[in-house]
């Protein structure tokens, strides 16, 4: 009953605001092609593990042509700032051993490839799933000698985005069998339970109504193959435990922790529904 | 009196507002029209604004300007707590009398371009813009 | 000087003789407006960049005055004529004083 009530609600508001305003709204088929060169899947068959989805697609899609514009230059794309900071950051030695990211790492051209697109992945010796933040303070740690970063600040958001970008272009392709799977069956259970005073969960926004309008918010399908990602709304990079924060405070609930076991495996599950889109990150959304 | 950032935006939201504290906003945009017109009356045509008709996020709206001849454009946001956003002033060597940029919109307002032409008179355009009051802060 | 300001330009490397490039810039600064207010609720001053200028060898291009309703890390893309090789230089000023400048040399050929 609630789900009806609730499918029928966002319905007519959809309906509202699309007779309210008509064009702008982007097009599923538009292509993303960055810099002229890097193309982009933002829309393809969903694996076969995301079973009531018959196609997955790019955040991307779902914006306006002027919002799609910001990502399709690295000049005009605002997130190039942080990747910047980042870099510096990569080539300068920090913590008790002296090393920076560069001493053993090289370049992130070098050394990064490919990284983000299988990202979060079981780590055998650690014996459990780690995210890009898990690796980047584990060498902070333990090889630099130096204090760990927090999860959602500005250095670690920086640095994510840095590594991401070697593997832009690349279809994430994230690992869900073996050893990595209770995280990921937990992280399921996760998308799929409500939360808060709304009684919402992932799935009733991003996957019942995803292309209907929340109010003013045109729903995506909530994928994070552009993650960190940054928003015009804060004017800075945004880290995927950050969003996941977001979201669950919007049910009005309280909120796990970045960090948390419950956050890493839902992110597991929600990066392996985006299995065969590109790696965007560092994108540009509203 | 005491001017909120609240109220200001409230001034730029409507008209219940704008009965409240009468027209503030569009005296000060009168003013900054005066102010780069001298008074001149204002024309049309010869000036393109290019704006989106539904901006996602109001704090990051791309606009453009195309006046070719002019000496310089100046850009208005009527809604917002403060109206003036920029003057671009063309130089002997602007390639053409057009640029762009990215502007912040309190909320749904019209944005107004007036440009000074070389032969002195002033034309102006304006647009619509709607701006999105999202439900997911994240 | 606000923290972490970093000037970047696009320009061509080489162009015609006579040609109108495009140019691009962006600079990192929060430009913040004057309008909003810390936990504490007192305003946050003012500091932004309130002028930005392009010019070629001496002569300028465009100039621009800048109001807070300019968003956080301010763009702006204009058209330049090369009538010859030479050098850009474009210059921001910061509300406190601080002055960023950034130059980028065309060849033409």
């Amino acid at each position: 009953m609630k789900t009806s009530s609730l499918r029928k609600t966002l319905g007519l508001s959809a309906a509202a605001l699309a007779m309210g305003c008509g064009a702008a709204l982007a097009d599923a088929d538009d292509n993303l092609v960055v810099n002229g060169e890097i193309e982009m899947v933002t829309q393809t068959e969903a694996p076969e593990h995301v079973e009531y989805l018959s196609t997955i697609r790019s955040g991307w899609t779902y914006r306006s042509d002027e919002t799609q514009q910001f990502q399709m230059d690295d000049f005009d794309n605002p997130a190039m700032i942080f990747v910047d900071e980042a870099r510096a950051s990569w080539n300068t030695a920090e913590g008790s051993e002296g090393k920076s990211c560069a001493s053993c790492h090289g370049t992130p051209e070098e050394s990064m490839k490919g990284l983000r697109a299988v990202m979060p992945k079981w780590n055998e010796e650690a014996g459990e799933v780690w995210t890009l933040e898990k690796y980047v303070n584990d060498c902070r740690e333990n090889r630099m000698g130096a204090d760990a970063w927090g999860w959602t600040s500005t250095p670690m958001r920086n640095m994510t985005a840095l590594i991401s970008v070697p593997s832009r272009g690349m279809p994430v392709n994230v690992a869900i069998d073996g050893p990595a799977r209770e995280t990921w069956e937990r992280g399921k259970e996760l998308y799929y339970t409500r939360t808060g005073q709304l009684e919402l969960s992932c799935a009733n926004c991003h996957e019942d109504n995803h292309d209907n309008f929340i109010r003013a918010d045109h729903l995506s399908q909530g994928q994070i193959n552009g993650f960190p990602t940054y928003r015009l709304k804060n004017a800075r990079l945004n880290s995927i435990h950050g969003r996941f924060k977001g979201c669950v405070r919007d049910t009005r609930a309280e909120t796990f922790s970045p960090g948390s076991d419950d956050f890493v495996a839902l992110q597991l599950y929600v990066a392996s529904r985006g299995n065969g889109l590109s790696v965007e990150a560092p994108a540009v959304r509203n | 009196m005491e001017f909120t950032r609240r109220g200001a935006l409230a001034v730029g939201a409507g008209a219940v507002a704008a009965s409240v504290l009468p027209s503030f906003a569009f005296a000060s945009v009168d003013d900054a029209v005066a102010a780069f017109t001298g008074g001149a009356e204002l024309g049309e045509g010869g000036l393109t604004l290019t704006t989106p008709e539904i901006a996602e996020n109001g704090n990051t709206v791309p606009v453009s300007v195309d006046a070719p001849g002019a000496e310089a454009v100046m850009l208005l946001a009527a809604g917002n707590p403060s109206p003036d956003v920029c003057t671009f002033n063309f130089g002997p060597m602007a390639g053409a009398q057009s640029a762009s940029t990215r502007i912040r919109l309190a909320g749904t307002q019209d944005v107004v371009a007036i440009a000074k032409m070389s032969d002195g008179s002033f034309v102006r355009a304006s647009n619509e813009v709607k701006v999105t009051i999202g439900g997911c802060g994240g | 000087m606000a923290k972490g300001v970093r000037p970047r330009v696009k320009v061509p490397g080489s162009a015609s003789a006579g040609d109108v490039i495009t140019i691009k810039t962006l600079i990192s600064h929060p430009m913040e407006s004057g309008q909003r207010k810390d936990s504490d609720g007192n305003v946050i001053p003012r500091s932004i960049i309130n002028r930005f200028v392009c010019d070629f060898n001496g002569e300028n291009v465009i100039d621009v005055t800048m109001e807070p309703a300019i968003s956080t890390n301010p763009y702006f893309e204009f058209q330049a004529m090369v009538p010859e090789g030479g050098e850009f230089k474009f210059t921001w000023y910061d509300d406190d004083g601080s002055v960023y400048e950034e130059a980028k040399s065309i060849s033409v050929g």
